[in-house]
């Protein structure tokens, strides 16, 4: 018997593999991959190109459908899910940086961190309050009605921070949040991801290439070939 | 409300795009409604034709002529009440380019007969007496600047000649629809310069215009006058002047088909543009739409931005095509008169042309949307970078 005590893994990946179909062919994209995630923990996924990073992290956000195997996440198995299920719980559990911030062009800062609590049923204060504290959290306070084209990239991803965080999800999944930006702001943004893990209690899920990012997570896991290793 | 701000900050995302789509919703309107308002008036004219009123001509065509004889036995059909006749004159005035339609007809007989060319007592009397009097529609005395006891010399193109009229009268429509471009004079001064002139040609009729009491008559005394003169030497056909003016422009009704297709065909010229200009907008949006329902946001979401932005581009673009119509219309009706002598938009062209915006915007948000909503996240997201 080891130690009864320590809560179930927040993540739980069980016989998780996923191919694409490239004319008659097969693609293998993950094999049979087992993995635990606990919560509050920091993991950074690295491996080659194609290797299927960004893959596990869609099927484990729930914006991607595997062939096959399981997914619980909180107890919820959601490779069960149903389209409209699966978006209503990723509104309420994930948070999503993207490594090209996603931010839509024709909508302010403010706007953008705004959109996901249009799913909500907060008032109209009620949503300013989020957004405005929000926005204070990520030193943007004086930018809120700025367009995405007239902030600098580390700004943007700073107001996708955000944004990730407005509805207060458990999990944030990051693919290559630094991958398009100066060290300088790579490092600020780091800051923050590593500030959202130890401050807020946010477990994080992060695809980096980046060995200064990954050296942020207590822990690296390699996905080669499909085919994930620890270490 | 948010999103509302969001479709119209997208529709205005490529100005240039923008603006040159609703300035072609906009011309295409503008010429459906126009379109439209032809075809409209043309029909109009036709029903506005009596229907108490026949019109006998010769069975052959309308080329050939009938004796005046023919009157007083066309008088004596049962149901029929008044007999007038006349010819087409097809006169020139100065310059062959202005048409106008010009009439030999017994004058007394084809007023009454015709009560909707109002005529004030004194000028109808005036030009009753005058051999050589004529009448002009009060648009075609404004057009040439005619008053009344002018001198007005037609050149005759059917019957050679200069012929000189003193204009007695200028009749005004009793209707909207009435024409006010027609000119009429005695067919006693064609006729009776025919008989010296041209002897041959002199006592023959284009055509005999019947006034019967009832409309439920019309059919019966119709046959009754060609009954009367089958196997003569000139054989008629009597129809409802509404027969008769379609006869007459059987020719131009095809026209009128082929511009009712055409006006169509505008319309679906521009839902292709349309839908294609959409489809180029949505192509650049997948990835926004992706990050949207990552956020959790559905296809109803996507839906609602992609029709938001085609139909308020399409309206806008068909509003101004509507508000355009009525300067153009009022352009036509000064500047072609002659042959457009009332061109004034319906209230239900108005409401085709918004209509038929409304359909474009639709139309070119279809393919659109099925290709926002239906895209995987993955996909879309894919295509960022
Ligand atoms: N929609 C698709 N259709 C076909 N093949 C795909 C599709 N999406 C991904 N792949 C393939 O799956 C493999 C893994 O892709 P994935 O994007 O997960 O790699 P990655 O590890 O994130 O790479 P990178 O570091 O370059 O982002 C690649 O070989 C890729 O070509
Ligand atoms: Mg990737």
């Amino acid at each position: 018997m080891e130690s009864i005590t320590v809560k179930p893994p927040i993540v739980q990946i069980r016989n998780l593999s996923k191919s694409y179909r490239r004319g008659s062919q097969d693609i293998p994209v993950l094999m049979d991959i087992n993995f635990d995630i606990g919560e509050g923990d920091f993991i950074a996924l690295m491996g080659p190109s194609g290797s299927g990073k960004s893959t596990l992290l869609n099927l484990l956000a729930g914006i991607d459908k595997a062939d096959s195997g399981q997914i619980m996440i909180g107890g919820v198995d959601i490779t069960s899910l149903s389209e409209t299920e699966l978006a209503g719980w990723r509104s309420a559990n994930i948070g999503f940086i993207f490594q090209f911030y996603n931010l839509i062009p024709v909508l302010t800062a403010f706007e953008n961190v705004e959109l996901p609590l249009l799913l909500t049923r907060l008032s109209r204060k009620e949503r300013r309050e989020h957004v405005e504290t929000a926005l204070r959290l990520v030193n943007l306070a004086d930018r809120m009605d700025h367009y995405p084209s007239q902030l600098s990239g580390g700004q943007q991803q700073r107001v996708a921070i955000a944004r990730a965080i407005i509805t207060d999800p458990v999990i944030l999944v990051a693919d290559e949040p630094t991958g398009d930006l100066d060290k300088v702001s790579a490092i600020e943004i780091l800051n923050f991801i590593d500030r959202l893990n130890h401050e807020f209690g946010k477990t994080v899920i992060m695809v980096t290439h980046d060995p200064r990012a990954a050296e942020k997570a207590r822990l690296i896991r390699h996905l080669d070939k499909g085919v994930l290793s620890s270490g | 409300m948010f999103f509302l701000t969001m479709i119209i900050r997208n529709a205005f995302r490529h100005k240039m795009r923008t603006i040159l789509t609703i300035v072609g919703v906009a011309i295409a309107v503008l010429a459906f409604g126009l379109l439209r308002t032809l075809v409209g008036l043309w029909y109009l004219g036709v029903e506005s034709s009596s229907a108490t009123r026949l019109v006998t001509r010769n069975s052959i065509s309308l080329v050939f002529t009938l004796p005046i004889s023919y009157k007083d036995r066309i008088s004596r059909v049962r149901g029929i009440e008044a007999v007038s006749w006349g010819n087409w004159f097809g006169g020139v005035y100065i310059d062959p380019k202005n048409f106008f339609p010009n009439f030999a007809v017994e004058p007394k007989s084809y007023l009454e007969l015709y009560p909707e060319f109002v005529l004030s007592p004194d000028q109808k009397a005036a030009f009753l007496l005058d051999r050589k009097g004529a009448v002009a529609g009060r648009k075609l005395a404004a057009k040439y600047g005619w008053k009344v006891g002018d001198q007005i010399t037609l050149k005759g193109t059917i019957f050679p000649g200069q012929w000189d009229f003193i204009l007695r009268s200028i009749y005004r429509g009793a209707q909207k629809s009435t024409d006010e471009t027609q000119f009429f004079f005695h067919w006693d001064y064609l006729n009776e310069t025919l008989k010296k002139t041209v002897p041959r040609r002199a006592d023959q009729v284009g055509y005999y215009m019947i006034g019967v009491s009832r409309p439920d008559q019309a059919a019966e005394v119709a046959v009754s006058v060609d009954r009367l003169f089958r196997n003569s030497l000139a054989e008629t056909l009597t129809e409802t002047e509404k027969a008769f003016q379609l006869g007459f422009v059987s020719m131009t009704e095809a026209i009128m088909i082929a511009i009712k297709i055409v006006s169509y065909v505008v319309i679906v010229i521009i839902m292709a543009v349309a839908a294609n200009t959409m489809a180029m907008t949505a192509r650049e949006r997948l990835g926004e739409y992706a990050t949207m329902k990552t956020l959790g946001f559905g296809a109803r979401h996507i839906a609602v931005l992609v029709f938001g932005e085609s139909v308020i581009i399409s309206a806008v673009g068909g509003g101004m095509g509507v508000l355009l119509t009525f300067p153009a219309a009022h352009w036509i009706k000064t500047a072609l008169s002659q042959y457009f002598p009332i061109f004034s938009v319906s209230a239900s062209t108005v409401c085709l042309e918004m209509l038929a915006a409304l359909i474009v915007g639709v139309v070119a948000a279809l393919f659109p949307t099925w290709r926002g909503a239906t895209i995987g996240i993955a996909d879309g997201l894919r295509r960022i970078g």
